[in-house]
Parts: structure tokens; sequence; C-alpha cells
């Protein structure tokens, strides 16, 4: 069964440094700036197709801007397809940038509380996983303090230690997994490796290529927006590597 | 139907959180949270009292108390338009990355600051009671209605500024400034029987929180609600729900694109 499904889908951004000039400027140059919508528009997806099955594990490459992060926060629900078909199978579990969500005057065990909740899970579902998200983070002592007085790498650890809990049935991993310290990220790769054993559907963004030829099943290319290749990860990884070559 | 009530039951859920998150940030952080929060409209109300009162010798009987009933629903109101410009932008990294229903952040934001009107409703009792006047019965419906008919004004009008804040960068300049404005056009450190006459009808039933504010006003000091403006109190409140409804969900789906 396919968990993700992408058919021929495109999605466009209008240039809004035009429109974002503010309201003045946008009155005064109403005219262009909706001309502008529908002419200066960048093209993030051009009309890429793939399936991913259930309990895949899927990495996407490409350069900077090529389309990975619009491609995942479409799986993720939070942008739609300008065209073309998406569909979404199962609980979705984003990894989510350093402590977004967070509140820095709230204490650890507050905030574990507040992110699970905005993750999708309910109040009786977080308390029950409370223990184990602790566990799992190992900063129990520093746990009802204010988060601001957490460091960068404690907080990294609360925040993914609660998305990891989230039980998702498709795990969305953008750049994150170099949180925490040496220890901290041996722990999140064995539990990817868990979730991957389980038959947890896992997309993967990164430019760590080593990361994604190790974790992944497949691997798609996308460049400018288009898909340039799917398959087996070191086929892909190395034209990838070729393509961009080191012209240094 | 069970996914249904699972959805609202989780939407509950969120809402909860994130209110007790606010609540608890509120008060957390500094250590007389709840007497600073009262010491902004207290403020006012002496300041008002002060320059209204004694220097422009408003003809008020009991003015503090007036100016009270006024300014604690009207400070529930302009703190929800105030803060309203920021809520998405302040989220700018979830809104990118999780799809959980963004206006529970509006709601939650709106019923902060009820939570915060509500007690600071004693204060209100306070100088009822020093000026030698009763509360009414009538508060034990007219309470909970008022505060619904401003809940889904302030929810409605803040969630219309939050999405179009993120389009439009400077409507938080004039949100600040329309908030001063709207402070000066509704019958707060003035009562509605000052207004002459051929504006009166205008400044009460064209101001969409006039109805609102009167109505807090009349409760409070007389334990009265009047029709006609409790009807154009929930005009004002539909139409500004509906207002900021349709602009949401229009929007909400280029928000990870522009935040």
């Amino acid at each position: 069964m396919s968990a993700i499904v992408f058919e021929e889908v495109t999605k466009s951004y209008p240039c809004y440094q035009r429109a974002l000039r503010g309201l003045k400027g946008s009155l005064l140059h109403l005219p262009s700036i909706l001309s502008g919508f529908k002419k200066d528009r960048f093209l993030a997806l051009d009309q890429v197709s793939f399936t991913i099955r259930a309990g895949e594990s899927l990495g996407i490459v490409g350069a900077n801007g090529s389309g990975k992060s619009t491609a995942l926060a479409i799986i993720a629900g939070v942008l739609r397809p300008q065209l073309g078909r998406v569909l979404v199978r199962g609980r979705i579990g984003p990894l989510l940038e350093l402590g977004a969500g967070f509140h820095p005057e709230l204490s650890g065990r507050q905030n574990i509380l507040l992110n699970g909740v905005l993750l999708g899970l309910s109040r009786k579902e977080v308390q029950a996983k409370e223990a184990e998200i602790i566990a799992f983070s190992e900063i129990e002592p520093f746990l009802d303090q204010p988060l601001r007085t957490f460091s960068t790498g404690m907080i990294a650890r609360l925040g993914f230690s609660v998305a990891v809990h989230v039980d998702p049935e498709i795990l969305l991993i953008d750049e994150t997994l170099s949180v925490g310290d040496f220890n901290f990220q041996e722990k999140c790769r064995r539990k990817i490796a868990e979730f991957k054993r389980r038959g947890t559907t896992i997309v993967m963004v990164s430019h760590a290529l080593q990361e994604v030829q190790d974790l992944c099943d497949r691997v798609l290319w996308l460049h400018r927006g288009r898909l340039v290749a799917q398959g087996e990860p070191s086929e892909i990884l190395h034209r990838y590597q070729a393509a961009s070559g080191p012209r240094a | 139907m069970t996914n249904l009530r699972r959805r609202w039951e989780y939407f509950r859920d969120l809402i909860l959180v994130l209110t007790q998150k606010e609540i608890a940030v509120r008060y957390q952080s500094t250590w007389f949270g709840y007497l600073w929060s009262l010491a902004h409209p207290l403020a006012f109300a002496l300041l008002y009292s002060i320059v209204f009162g004694v220097f422009m010798r408003v003809q008020i009987p009991h003015y503090a108390l007036f100016l009270i009933a006024g300014l604690f629903p009207w400070q529930w109101l302009a703190n929800s338009l105030t803060i309203s410009s920021r809520v998405f932008l302040g989220n700018a990294a979830l809104l990118k990355k999780v799809a959980f229903p963004r206006h529970a952040l509006v709601v939650s934001m709106v019923l902060n600051d009820c939570f915060h009107f509500l007690i600071s409703i004693p204060v209100v009792l306070i100088f009822l009671l020093y000026y030698g006047f009763a509360p009414s019965w009538a508060w034990l419906w007219g309470v909970p209605a008022l505060c619904l008919l401003e809940a889904l004004t302030a929810y409605g009008i803040a969630l219309f500024i939050a999405s179009l804040n993120l389009f439009f960068r400077d409507l938080e300049r004039l949100v600040v400034l329309g908030t001063t404005a709207l402070f000066f056009l509704t019958p707060i450190a003035f009562s509605e029987s000052m207004i002459p006459g051929r504006y009166r009808t205008a400044l009460l039933y064209l101001n969409p929180v006039s109805p609102l504010i009167v109505l807090w006003r009349e409760l409070f000091l007389h334990g009265r609600l009047s029709l006609p403006l409790l009807a154009a109190g929930c005009f004002y409140a539909a139409a500004a729900w509906l207002a900021g409804t349709v602009v949401y969900g229009k929007l909400q789906w280029k928000f990870a694109e522009v935040v």
C-alpha cells in the first residue's frame, strides 16, 4: 500500500518581495502586483510525481532551492499544491527545527505538554508518554526549570524526544539529525532505525549523503523543481555527486 | 462520527493547553503578575478621572466607577487587537512545519484576555460597593452572555488582522493607530448622552464596539441590558466572526509561504 502519492504536483510561489513592500506600496502598485502574481512566479515543484510505499524510507536530495522542503511541507499538510494530486495516508510526525513551538518562560515539563499537543497528541496521550519522553531526553534534573535556562543541546534533546514519541506513521526529517552531542546523535540514529524496523514510513531531506545512503531504501533527486531521477540510493547519490561535482 | 468527535476533543485539548500556556506565561514571569495586570487599566482610570473629571469637569456622577466599568472590558478588546498582528508572525517556525489548526492560536489569545478580564471583575465590584451600589442578579446571565459576545467580536477582528498582517506587514501600525482612534470614538470616558444628537446614533450603532462597551457598563452599573444595543452587539459579533473566518479560510494555505 502506498503511504504518499504525488501526481503531477506543481507548486509555485509568487515573488512576495514585491507584495510585501507594505500596505502603501501595495496600494500604489496594485495593478502591477496583481499582474505580477500571475507572471513572476518561482516554480518550486514542476509536475513532480512519485509514490512512497508504506514502510519505505525515502531520501530527497538536491541543491538549495530545488524544492525539497516544499515537497516536505506539502506532505506535512502546511502547503497546498496549485496543480496535481497529493495523497497522504497516516499520522504525520515532523521533526521540528530547534525548539519550534517551545516557550522560553515555561518549564521543560510544561513544554513537553505544549509541544506534544501541537504535534497532534491529546493531553491524555502526552501524559501517558511523559515518563518515556523524559527518560529519552536524559535531562530530568532540569525539567522544572524554565526553558530559557536550557542549553541549545538540551532544547534539541527535548524537542527530538517529544517528536519521536508522537508515534508517527510517517516521519518527516528535515536536516534535523545533527542535534545534541555525539552520544545523543547516536541515540537519535538508533531511534530512527527502530522506527524503520517497525514499519514507519520515513521521508528525509538531507545534505548529509552518507546518512541518506545508510537509512534510505530509495532516493529522489530534485533539481530546480523537477524530478531528475529516482531509484536505488547508491546509484542516484553517485550520479547526484557527479553532477554537483567538486568543481574546486 | 467518532472521527469528528476525536477531532473535536483534540481541538478542545489544543485550546486548553495553549490558553493555559498563555496564562502561565502572563502570571509567571513577574512576581506580582495579577497586580501588574490590574495596574494598567487602573492607572488609566486614575489618569482619565483627573483629566476629564477634574480638569474638564465631565458631569457624570461617580465618574471613577463609570470609567472602570467601561475600561476593563475595553482593555480586553484592545489587548486582543494589539497582540493579534503578532500571533501568526511570532509562531513562524511552527506554521511552516506543523499542520495544526492555526486559528487555535487566536482563540487561546482571546481566552487569555477573557480570563484576565474575569479576574478583574472583583475590582469593579469593590468600586461599586464603595460608591454604595450593589451587584445585580442580572450579572449571573449578563456576564456570560456579554463575554460570549466580546469573545466572538475580539476573535473575529483578531483573526482578520492576524491573517492579513502576514501579507501586509505594516498593518500592525494601523492597528495601533486604529485602536487608539476607536478608544476615543467609543463611549468609555464619556457617556452616550453627552454626544450631540445627530452624531449619537452613528457613534452608538456604526462603531462596531460601542454597543458592547455600553452594554457592559449598563450591566455593571444598573444591572440591565438594552435590547437594541444587544441586537447591535450580536450583529457586530457575528459580522466580525464571519469576516475573520472568511479571510483566514482564504489565506491560511499561504501562511507557510509568507511567514
